[in-house]
């Protein structure tokens, strides 16, 4: 199957919104992509690049979109997150309660899809630190056909959103598109158990159901999807097993999935499977990083089938 | 300009604020007392237009106060100029008031959030390109202070300002050379300050005395409105504590409070 990178598949969006849209601006803190070079030639007056300074690159985007731009703030996953997390929370999660703006901070590399970078590089922490910022919601896709329909949304919603791709080309899905649901169902099993997953692990959990007939629910929405829906989906299974390509039970998925369940007489199993709290300084592949931290496939069937 | 006017509001604005302080202690009173002058002169002097019924108007100028903890000294400037009800300022940092001891944008008359530090220079910014984009005339002010100056996002946005010509952009700097824990020069020394504004591209100007209206005003006045194809800083030399000789000796004044007694006294030989 054709792989696309999600966010040249975003990009390409916005390209063509930005031609027509006058109210569109894009920052970036100096890192690229091919269709970047196109919207830096055609529409040099709203296309900034401030440098390699994220801490500006959320201000001036805040400054940008309080007065009425929508505002696309475009890095690196780990550096536009946590190298500036003190502007984000400031300037974006406090100032939006008070003075609504839309602006969209965009981390390509999510979860350890720049592979060999290491640690720097590797982006496990986003989903937890983000998510406990409030005011941000949080879009996490595991293909393009999502990014392609949930890019409206980012015009449409005016609101702060915290955007994370996968850094790496990447198969489409055979599943339903974005909805304000914030979550798809991939495969419906016959068994108690369900996966629960986000980002590039559905892509293993895509790889698990041809073994396990089990139910697979891809999450895109992190922190904003329907509770009672999904509370509905999940409360049949005696079983859940949560996938984030991030440290696990540390206030990201694995947190909401439990919340979901806090006051609820249901009582299912919640096991989260991500990174334990350290660094991987392993060099190889991804299924081998995912496989040296217990993340890989195998692992997986062996959680599954105990 | 009338002079004996803005002197007269910048004694009502220091005794109001000491006023504060005598009722909330742990209000930052010294970081607040430095830069009345320039506050007056903007608000009182017709150098920021802005419109109390209408606080986000189009038309208005975007005045950020960076230095949201030393700016208590907005709250009776911002009552006065009906913003919000004078009677407010009895209740600043009790249950249900917006006058916090670090203020807010739930303040009417504030743009952004305040009380951390740095942040002013590069938001502000974001709107200058924003409003030049926009073709809009406004200015975009920000007052820092000089201990401030060290965070490395200021820096980050000083780069960017003048690499963007952004000369609707003015950063004025209470330059009270006093951070929290000693004068300024003892923990990193800016100076020149001036000159390390110029190296990065800004027109810089300086104003000696930051306690004389006059002084205050007219290079405010003057400089803000300039067109030159750079941002400029405007450098203005106060003294942390004004008003209160103990806090204008003292290098730890960021963090005394001045007891209740002792603010009847002053406030008496202020008027």
């Amino acid at each position: 199957m054709n792989k696309r990178a999600m966010r040249d598949v975003f990009l390409e969006e916005l390209y063509q919104r930005m031609l027509i849209d006058k109210n569109i601006f894009f920052v970036c803190a100096d890192f690229g992509s091919p269709v970047l070079d196109k919207i830096q030639a055609d529409i040099p007056g709203r296309f900034i690049n401030v440098g390699i300074a994220e801490q500006n690159l959320i201000n001036v985007s805040v400054g940008m979109a309080l007065e009425g731009y929508t505002v696309y703030a475009y890095a690196i996953a780990p550096f536009i997150t946590m190298r500036c997390y003190e502007q984000i929370r400031v300037g974006v999660s406090v100032l939006s309660q008070v003075r609504p703006m839309n602006i969209n901070i965009i981390g390509v590399g999510a979860g350890v899809s720049y592979t060999v970078s290491g640690p720097t590089h590797h982006c496990l922490e986003d989903l937890s630190i983000m998510n406990t910022l409030p005011n941000i919601d949080i879009f996490s896709p595991s293909d393009c056909s999502l990014v392609k329909s949930y890019f409206d949304y980012t015009v449409s919603f005016k609101h702060p959103k915290y955007i994370r791709f996968d850094a790496q080309p990447i198969s489409d899905i055979e599943a339903e598109g974005f909805s304000s649901d914030g979550y798809r169902v991939v495969n419906e099993g016959d068994g108690e158990s369900v996966l629960v997953s986000t980002g590039y692990m559905t892509h293993t959990a895509l790889e698990i159901i041809k073994k396990k007939n089990v139910t697979l629910v891809d999450i895109y929405l992190v922190n904003s999807f329907d509770k009672n829906s999904l509370f509905q989906k999940l409360s049949s299974f005696n079983k859940i097993l949560v996938l984030e390509e991030g440290i696990a039970n540390k206030g990201g998925l694995v947190s909401e999935i439990h919340e979901l369940f806090q006051d609820s007489e249901k009582n299912p199993k919640v096991k989260g499977i991500g990174f334990s709290k350290e660094y991987h300084f392993d060099v190889g592949s991804r299924a081998e990083v995912h496989s040296c931290a217990k993340i890989g496939f195998d692992n997986i069937i062996e959680i599954l089938s105990n | 300009m009338d002079y004996e006017y803005l002197k007269e509001k910048s004694k009502f604005v220091r005794v109001e604020t000491l006023k504060i302080h005598q009722r909330v202690a742990e209000t930052r009173v010294a970081s607040s007392l430095s830069p009345i002058e320039i506050v007056v002169s903007l608000y009182y002097g017709g150098i920021i237009k802005f419109d109390p019924k209408d606080r986000f108007s189009d038309s208005r100028d975007r005045f950020i106060i960076s230095k949201g903890h030393g700016s208590i000294c907005m709250y009776p400037l911002l009552a006065d100029l009906g913003f919000f009800d004078v009677s407010e300022l009895e209740n600043a940092c009790k249950k249900g008031s917006f006058l916090g001891g670090i203020p807010d944008p739930v303040i009417p008359g504030y743009e952004t959030v305040n009380g951390s530090l740095g942040h002013g220079p590069g938001v502000a910014s974001g709107m200058a390109v924003a409003l030049k984009s926009l073709n809009k005339k406004e200015n975009v002010v920000v007052l820092t202070g000089d201990g401030e100056l060290n965070e490395g996002s200021v820096w980050e946005a000083v780069m960017f300002a003048s690499h963007h010509k952004l000369d609707n952009l003015t950063i004025i700097v209470d330059n009270n050379k006093t951070s929290m824990l000693n004068r300024s020069e003892q923990i990193v020394n800016l100076s020149p300050l001036s000159s390390r504004f110029e190296a990065f591209g800004w027109d810089t100007f300086e104003v000696q005395d930051g306690h004389s209206v006059q002084e205050v005003h007219s290079v405010l006045d003057k400089r803000i409105p300039e067109r030159s194809g750079k941002p400029k800083v405007i450098i203005v030399n106060t003294v942390k504590g004004k008003g209160v000789p103990f806090l204008e000796k003292h290098h730890l004044c960021h963090i005394l409070s001045v007891g209740s007694e002792s603010i009847d006294e002053i406030i008496k030989d202020l008027e």
